[in-house]
């Protein structure tokens, strides 16, 4: 790879052992995927719950840390995996919380934003146009380089927190223009109606898409769909295909006309009634007792808390039944001046601040609390969660906390 | 049979070890029971089996990002596959590798890896080269 004299620089280590790691880490990454060279980023979204860290994973950050290194350009985190005000009654230990606060403690000591939240597309700072960015998080890179035509591959939490250190990133995949052109063409032939409904559909074009490298190109969506529904169809692709960016035309940047699918020769792909009903299938229980449901997997939106405070005002749910509710700090404060967070947890939710469900060790807190039967409307969450021992199930929003009121899954 | 299969170069160390085999796809946070050292999701074709210290042969990653930091934490345990060859890599796949030190590869000339490698095959991965070699 071409280097400029300042990326030399680093690689020879002028600029101290930390910014040597993660130059030399962004070349091995670069190289496997032919880049020929760096590209600046203007921001960096880091992915780093505890489970996923683990002890190794908190030492490694923290010995960065004391370098008294400081990230050069503007970097933000996803959820954590603790909400720190409410950990024990799930069922977290203190050993989880320690390792939260010490890799919290490591990232405030780089300079680090802790925004905590894979809505920051929704919240924070969303990316423009063309602009170079880090970020982690499916759901936030596909739809950043979907909705808002900015440029980013998937960076896992050390390929951001290297570019967040060295202001740049490898120029491969979707920095460059001729990984954004669509390979793969489907036709919506069932609309979507609500947020599961999108959620699946963006699940089963993502199954069929199969791979981070295939770009799907989608039509013949009747209604432009809302940021919420666009973000619950990004993070199911991406959950279920790997898959970082989409075209749907006439609603995102760079498939703005009809011609540019005309113009495409790829064969079309109908995502009819059977495909969406084949995704579903396996997450159908009707009848079943819930032990717990979930909003998550995105952190919900304002206009999604004010939803489910609607729905769940004036009803209780079944002792049988939990439920969780997951937003950023940034969503809450609002939330809770609304009267929002009332409502839900005057039905009997949960509102954790800052952290996502199955970013939470998902496998101990089901474990703890006898959770096994598990209803959502995130199509991503029910996709994660089988292999953390759970049975997942979908169901919409307002079915979501029917069943709960009921101790049983209605539909 | 061929006695070498090429590929693109990758990531990590020259490794040998025994083949564990299967079209499917892998996620450490979606597919693993890091805990025990096996595949814990059921619909995965590996599921039960342990992946501790074999080399891993599969189609393509899934979504997720956490795997990045879940293969520096497995590595850490020693509870980790020696390698892990692809038909293709994602990005998180690749960049996990590079800060765990393991062996990755991708792409190869002769076609689908899942069955140009049977599992039970010992097989030396040498990434910098872009190479698997059967030993046997």
């Amino acid at each position: 790879m071409r280097l400029n004299k300042e990326e030399q620089a680093m690689l020879s280590g002028d600029f101290g052992p930390a910014i040597k790691w993660a130059i030399e880490h962004q070349l091995q990454v670069g190289r496997m995927f032919d880049a020929e060279d760096m590209v600046p980023v203007s921001q960096a979204h880091m992915m780093a719950d505890p489970e996923s860290l683990g002890e190794a994973g908190v030492a490694f950050t923290e010995k960065l840390a004391e370098t008294d290194i400081k990230v050069r350009i503007p970097m933000i985190t996803d959820p954590r995996g603790i909400d720190l005000n409410y950990y024990e009654p799930l069922g977290q230990t203190e050993n989880m919380a320690n390792l939260e606060r010490r890799f919290i403690a490591a990232c405030k000591n780089m300079g680090i934003t802790m925004t905590n939240t894979c809505i920051n597309y929704q919240t924070i700072m969303p990316p423009v146009f063309g602009e170079h960015v880090a970020f982690g998080d499916t759901g936030v890179v596909i739809y950043s380089n979907s909705v808002c035509g900015a440029r980013s591959n998937f960076e896992g939490g050390p390929s951001a927190l290297a570019a967040g250190l060295t202001g740049r990133t490898p120029r491969y995949g979707l920095h460059l223009d001729n990984k954004r052109i669509p390979t793969k063409r489907f036709r919506i032939m069932e609309q979507p109606q609500d947020l599961m409904d999108w959620g699946v559909l963006g699940a089963a074009i993502g199954r069929m898409a199969g791979s981070y490298w295939e770009v799907p190109i989608i039509d013949e969506v009747e209604k432009t769909p809302t940021s919420d529904q666009l973000k619950h169809f990004g993070a199911a692709m991406a959950s279920y295909g790997s898959v970082p960016l989409f075209h749907l035309v006439g609603v995102t940047p760079e498939s703005q006309n009809v011609e540019d699918v005309d113009d495409t020769d790829l064969e079309i792909i109908n995502v009819d009634r059977e495909a969406i009903s084949d995704l579903k299938k396996p997450f159908t229980a009707v009848g079943e007792h819930v032990d717990v449901v979930v909003f998550a997997a995105p952190q919900l939106s304002i206009i999604e808390m004010a939803e489910l405070a609607d729905i769940c005002n004036g009803r209780h749910r079944s002792d049988a039944t939990d439920v969780i509710v997951c937003t950023s700090a940034q969503v809450y404060g609002d939330a809770v001046s609304m009267g929002y967070v009332d409502k839900i947890e005057t039905f009997g939710g949960r509102v954790l601040v800052g952290t996502c469900f199955y970013q939470q060790y998902a496998r101990e807190i089901g474990e703890a609390n006898g959770w096994k039967r598990l209803l959502s409307n995130s199509a991503k969450i029910v996709n994660i969660l089988g292999g953390y021992g759970y049975q997942p199930s979908l169901a919409s929003m307002e079915a979501c906390i029917e069943s709960a009121e009921k101790g049983r899954i209605v539909s | 049979m061929k006695k070498e299969l090429k590929c693109h170069i990758g990531i990590g160390p020259k490794v040998e070890g025994v083949a564990l085999v299967a079209h499917d796809n892998f996620s450490a946070r979606y597919d693993l029971d890091r805990i025990k050292g096996v595949f814990s999701r059921p619909q995965h074709q590996l599921f039960g089996k342990s992946y501790k210290d074999v080399i891993l042969v599969l189609n393509t990653a899934k979504g997720g990002v956490a795997t990045a930091w879940m293969l520096y934490e497995m590595a850490s345990r020693k509870i980790a596959p020696k390698a892990i060859l692809f038909n293709k890599a994602n990005t998180i796949l690749a960049q996990g590798a590079a800060l765990a030190e393991m062996a990755m590869v991708d792409r190869f000339e002769d076609g689908d890896v899942t069955t140009l490698i049977k599992s039970g095959d010992h097989i030396m991965v040498r990434p910098a080269e872009g190479k698997v070699i059967f030993l046997d």
